[in-house]
């Protein structure tokens, strides 16, 4: 016999109970079908797409040389070493994941002579990913940066952004959630001064959500003169900057340089947030290793954070998953490990850039209108290609090649796969029908609308 | 200027862990640590499962296994063979294809998912005033859980009489029927964290009943499937009755404890809808809280389960691992209640067998829990919870001693 059941819904549940003579509705009968993720529907068209030369270049991840995510020989040793270990025992981890691996996560983005390590008022928590470390830090700012009551915001963040940015702020409950101008069609980078406009408009103590480099998903940065002007702005409106390090080492090959703005900020004794990620430079994505530093202006109010971090923690996931965070902490412990990392991630950078140097060359020899330098003046896993949103549809319905709808995509997914790979999400030649379809487009888009100048 | 954080409270320890910590700094010769929730061996240590062990190394010689991201609700094959796990292989709501998971990191994760989606979607939209019911007492992270994804309104139901060291079952009814109507209320599918004590099969029917009656929520917690009997079917029992009674309902599950798999956060969200229907629009909703959770869930823990799960084999090899640990703690409660009656010790100690699963309700009092901790150096809650795989045969003496001592001269 089923369960007899009304929800408090509306009218259509009653019409639904008349019709059906007795109450056989679900309790779920009023929940609405979400919308889907943009990410997950943009991968979901690509899949139910039928062109054999189909192509998908908005994927997340990494591809080594035969278009593959993979782990390096020395990740695969340590996994396997770790798996042998008869010291390691399966117990549940602090709440503050492996303490070995927070350590090694401060010190590689703030340098282990960093002051505010030395007074110890630097919190570290490994997180589930980046996600996790995101949340984890919005729900420590709903419930304490405001003392006297509940914070809602405004935090802001960069136009455009991560996808999931301000839903994860969201779901804190911080509703007010605001943008502030980054990528500049025109100028194909950051355009600065509408940045710090929009900035200087916003009200004292915002939290501001910054990407300290390759910025997700434009792979445009600030320079070290503009981060020093942002700085000052930041100190002087008491802002509280929250950055997003998502990849640290993969956009200038140089772990120092990519932690650079975070590094600046505590040296000026600011207070911050960082949410760091170690899928990429691993390679470790499905083992979701992330990391929420806090930075403090006072070590006397280190352990009460702490507890209250903890708290949060113990209500979310209780405990982080320790297999990535402990290859994670090997590596980064061990001296000749961790220069071999170093080594890989140069070389996972070197082959980036040249791949955005192959597809600027080959765009260049197509004769494509416009200045396409801006591919190799950005850094990281994305690149912003400045394509509009008609001619990112266009790319996709005409051409069957899905980016990002802001014009976003992964370079290195344009590379040629081997044979027989139809599950590999590139196909042979794209860089080619990128490039045409990229041409063509500018010329067709030319006739309805004049050109944006170079 | 001053530090944002400046007036920042310090928020009081968890008990359990500050009990662990107590423990580690003491260091008294015969210190025993009844308190976390861990299953231990005989030689007091934590135990990796052989087939765990086994699969471990499957995986890593496994080249065709990536690491990419999982999908956001988690690997497909652990979600439906987890909660076939739970629901049966043979239950006809799965076979109806209204039957769906997320994955989730542990009991926890489990239980945080399905406390957004209810918040959000259950009983109207947003509706933060639902009361939420969870025994008294009870694992005490589930009120922060459900406080946290923004319940207002959590409320204790009767569940432990002292005097009678048993169910309240009285209390339980009477909460039943005086509760709002589509309020939540939160079961543990078997042994009961941390009385032990769990409803008779005729009791989880009239409980049933009054909650069908009444339109309350089910909102299961199953932390400890096969660990508790020994059993998986039997352990499951109370979940596949109200499925079979027609309810609707959520059922948090870890394998944490089945599996030993304490730091690899396996856990499943498993929803029983009334049709393909419903249960597609929940999971979309799911769907979107996990991925401003934490987007994507671990993969190790969850390819291990997924694999023994899913391997005849492996499966019941899993299953008499199980049973090795169910076994020691049946063992470990007969002779803990032997001893104690042979010792003399005043009072009844039934209930350390009839109780089930990893916690024994020894009924000590607080200032019988402080004896026991400063003056015996065994280590329980201040509830007067021990946890039975902290028994060994090279310490139960002890501590059926001490429990005697203190008993017979603390009040």
């Amino acid at each position: 016999m089923r369960q007899t059941c009304n929800s408090d819904g509306g009218v259509g549940s009653t019409e639904n109970v008349q019709a059906r003579g007795i109450t056989l509705l679900s309790i779920f009968v009023d929940t609405p079908t979400a919308e889907p993720n943009p990410e997950t529907k943009l991968l979901a068209d690509f899949k139910t797409d039928t062109h054999l030369r189909k192509v998908y270049l908005a994927g997340r991840e990494y591809l080594n040389k035969e278009g593959q995510t993979s782990v390096s020989p020395l990740i695969g040793k340590i996994m396997q070493q770790i798996c042998t270990d008869p010291t390691l025992c399966p117990e549940y981890p602090s709440s503050f994941g492996l303490p070995e691996f927070t350590r090694r996560a401060t010190e590689l983005v703030l340098g282990r002579d960093c002051h505010a390590i030395v007074e110890n008022r630097v919190l570290g928590v490994q997180t589930v990913g980046c996600t996790g470390a995101v949340r984890l830090g919005a729900e420590l700012l709903k419930h304490w940066y405001n003392v006297s009551g509940v914070w809602c915001g405004p935090v802001y963040l960069s136009s455009p952004c991560d996808d999931s940015l301000a839903g994860i702020f969201e779901a804190a409950g911080i509703q007010d959630v605001r943008r502030y101008r980054y990528w500049d069609t025109e100028q194909r980078g950051v355009g600065v001064q509408k940045m710090m406009e929009d900035l200087e408009m916003a009200p004292e103590q915002s939290v501001i959500v910054l990407s300290a480099s390759a910025h997700c998903p434009t792979g445009s940065d600030l320079s070290q003169k503009h981060w020093r002007l942002l700085t000052q702005l930041m100190v002087r409106c008491r802002f509280f900057p929250f950055f997003l390090l998502p990849a640290q080492g993969l956009c200038h090959g140089d772990f120092q340089q990519d932690a650079w703005p975070v590094r600046l900020c505590a040296s000026l004794g600011m207070e911050l947030l960082c949410a760091q990620s170690f899928s990429h430079s691993f390679g470790l994505y499905g083992e979701r290793v992330g990391h929420l530093l806090c930075v403090l202006k006072q070590s006397s109010t280190l352990l009460a954070v702490q507890s209250q971090a903890e708290k949060q923690v113990r209500a979310l996931w209780s405990r982080p998953s320790v297999r990535g965070a402990r290859v994670v902490a090997t590596v980064l412990s061990n001296p000749a490990h961790h220069v071999e990392w170093q080594e890989g991630v140069k070389s996972m950078v070197e082959r980036g850039i040249l791949v955005r140097e192959r597809l600027r060359e080959k765009l260049r020899l197509l004769g494509c209108p416009g200045s396409w330098d801006h591919l190799i003046q950005q850094g990281g896993l994305y690149c912003c290609t400045g394509l509009n949103v008609q001619q990112v549809e266009f790319l996709e319905k005409r051409r069957h090649i899905y980016l990002h709808p802001n014009g976003c995509l992964n370079p290195q997914f344009c590379l040629a796969a081997p044979p027989g790979s139809l599950q590999r999400r590139h196909t042979p030649k794209l860089a080619v029908w990128l490039c045409l379809s990229t041409h063509r487009i500018i010329r067709v888009s030319c006739l309805r609308s004049p050109l944006p100048s170079l | 200027i001053m530090s944002i954080f400046a007036e920042v409270p310090q928020a009081p320890p968890v008990a359990v862990f500050k009990l662990t910590a107590d423990f580690r700094e003491d260091t008294h010769a015969q210190k025993v640590n009844l308190g976390v929730g861990a299953y231990r061996t005989d030689d007091c240590l934590p135990w990796v499962l052989p087939v765990v062990k086994k699969v471990e190394q499957m995986i890593v010689e496994d080249n065709s296994l990536n690491h990419e991201y999982l999908p956001i609700l988690g690997l497909p094959e652990l979600r439906s063979a987890a909660s076939k796990v739970a629901l049966g292989d043979d239950s006809p709501a799965i076979k109806d294809g209204r039957v769906g998971a997320v994955q989730a990191l542990g009991g926890t994760g489990a239980l945080r998912i399905g406390a957004e989606f209810l918040r959000r979607w259950y009983n109207g939209t947003n509706n933060t005033a639902t009361p939420v019911y969870v025994s008294a007492p009870t694992w005490e992270n589930h009120n922060a859980v459900f406080s946290d994804a923004g319940f207002k309104d959590i409320r204790p139901y009767h569940y432990w009489d002292g005097e009678k060291k048993g169910l309240d079952v009285t209390g339980i009814m009477d909460d039943l029927e005086n509760a709002p109507e589509h309020s939540i209320f939160v079961l543990h599918a078997c042994a009961h964290n941390p009385t032990g004590t769990d409803p008779t099969p005729d009791e989880w029917k009239m409980i049933s009943e009054v909650m069908k009656r009444r339109k309350l929520f089910v909102f299961f917690d199953s932390a400890y499937q096969g660990f508790a009997s020994g059993s998986l079917d039997k352990d499951a029992w109370a979940i596949r009755y109200f499925v079979s009674e027609g309810f609707e309902l959520l059922c948090a599950q870890s394998f944490s404890k089945n599996f030993g798999l304490y730091n690899e956060r396996v856990g499943n969200l498993t929803v029983v809808a009334q049709d393909k229907d419903n249960l597609a629009r929940v999971l979309s909703q799911m769907e979107k809280i996990v991925r401003t959770t934490w987007s994507n869930p671990p993969s190790q823990g969850a390819r291990i389960v997924a694999i023994t799960l899913n391997n005849p084999d492996l499966f019941i090899e899993w299953k008499g691992n199980v049973k090795t640990m169910a076994d020691r703690v049946l063992l470990m409660r007969d002779q803990l209640k032997a001893k104690l009656i042979a010792l003399g010790t005043p009072g009844t100690w039934d209930h350390i067998t009839q109780q089930i699963g990893m916690f024994s309700f020894t009924g000590l009092n607080p200032k019988q829990v402080q004896y026991m901790i400063k003056e015996k150096h065994v280590y329980l809650m201040a509830s007067g919870r021990i946890n039975m795989c902290g028994l060994t045969s090279k310490n139960i003496d002890y501590v059926a001693e001490s429990i005697h001592e203190t008993v017979s001269k603390v009040q």
